[in-house]
């Protein structure tokens, strides 16, 4: 039997620069949580608290968080892609990682916001 | 000068009489003068002629003793035995079928080199004598037209291995850019469709083995990264 490949899926761009993009957003945000680590010294309940309570850092948390999700939607699927060959199986996986993230993301948004 | 032991682990496999592949210990003396690892291979030949191995130019141009030498791919012919641990370990190409002892099919890399359509298109009149360049603009070809398919790259490239029949591999992205590159050639735009793909560009991920390994010293991480620049200036 001839094996016809059938490619050119004409995306593949949006995701790698997605992955790019959401890296230096977690980047800023690792940075400026050691940042208050180091700065704020003895980082207690209370500490953490007023920390949270401000709605930019909130914002600035979600964003984050959205971008981890987005950006580890790219990279567990690229695994997916790369060892997982029967097509059945691959996509159970690939909404399964939708599922999981989505889940995640909205556990943690509430979290957030929710102190 | 006297001559020189070398000692050799050997992948052996004979699809026709062997079951499955085995290492052979054989050693070879060579001459002062024989410094370079296909030199020994060509004793080795002597010795016993049912090694098999595929060799022409013997000096780097040909690519086609490309082979994997103390877990590195490189070429024998322009490999110094000098610099290599003994017992010399060879084995084919990883990732490749192989055909017989140290040679592999290398149909899907060059299945992969073909897709990417490796020649100029351009589809106005031609002019009397040729399409011409500006040095600026074959400046851009340098470190791309060098390659010479011996596949050392796309066979270390671990994303290759495991796709091979979708990702078309450094090798075959460093000729593709060479001809995006190409001021003479016309289609750009169909090239850069070609690779829209998650599999066929995209696989790459910047692992960079095929810049270690490279005889000819070319970068095709480096080409990759402009194709996708090229991409983003087409959607920004």
């Amino acid at each position: 039997m001839v094996n016809r490949h059938v490619i050119g899926a004409h995306y593949g761009l949006r995701d790698w620069l997605l992955q790019r993009i959401t890296a230096v957003v977690m980047l800023a945000y690792t940075i400026g949580l050691i940042f208050f680590l180091v700065m704020v010294s003895g980082a207690s309940f209370q500490g953490w608290k007023a920390l949270m309570g401000m709605t930019w850092v909130r914002v600035f948390t979600s964003v984050s968080i959205i971008a981890l999700a987005l950006h580890a939607w790219v990279g567990v699927r690229d695994i997916w892609m790369d060892y997982v060959k029967p097509l059945g199986l691959r996509l159970t996986l690939h909404v399964l990682t939708i599922l999981w993230l989505v889940a995640s993301l909205v556990y943690a948004v509430k979290v957030v916001w929710g102190v | 000068m006297t001559t020189q032991t070398v000692k050799f682990s050997i992948y052996r496999y004979d699809p026709d009489k062997d079951k499955k592949p085995y290492m052979q210990d054989i050693s070879v003396e060579v001459e002062p003068g024989e410094r370079k690892l296909l030199d020994a291979l060509v004793k080795l030949k002597v010795k016993d002629d049912t090694l098999s191995f595929r060799r022409s130019c013997r000096e780097g141009v040909c690519g086609s003793d490309a082979m994997n030498i103390n877990g590195k791919n490189g070429l024998a012919c322009i490999t110094d035995i000098d610099t290599l641990k003994q017992p010399i370990e060879l084995r084919p190409l990883p990732g490749m079928p192989v055909v017989r002892d140290l040679i592999v099919d290398m149909t899907q890399f060059f299945k992969q080199y073909h897709s990417i359509k490796p020649y100029v298109v351009n589809d106005t009149p031609p002019p009397e004598k040729e399409r011409l360049q500006s040095p600026e603009d074959r400046k851009e070809l340098d470190g791309l037209y060098e390659c010479i398919l011996c596949a050392c790259c796309s066979t270390s490239c671990p994303s290759f291995w495991w796709n091979p029949d979708k990702f078309v591999g450094p090798a075959g992205l460093l000729a593709a850019y060479r001809f995006i590159a190409d001021t003479r050639d016309t289609t750009i735009n169909e090239r850069l469709d070609n690779l829209e793909d998650p599999y066929r560009l995209f696989r790459c991920h910047t692992i960079m083995n095929c810049v270690d390994v490279c005889p000819k010293e070319l970068n095709p991480t480096k080409a990759i990264g402009k194709i996708k620049e090229l991409m983003i200036k087409r959607v920004a």
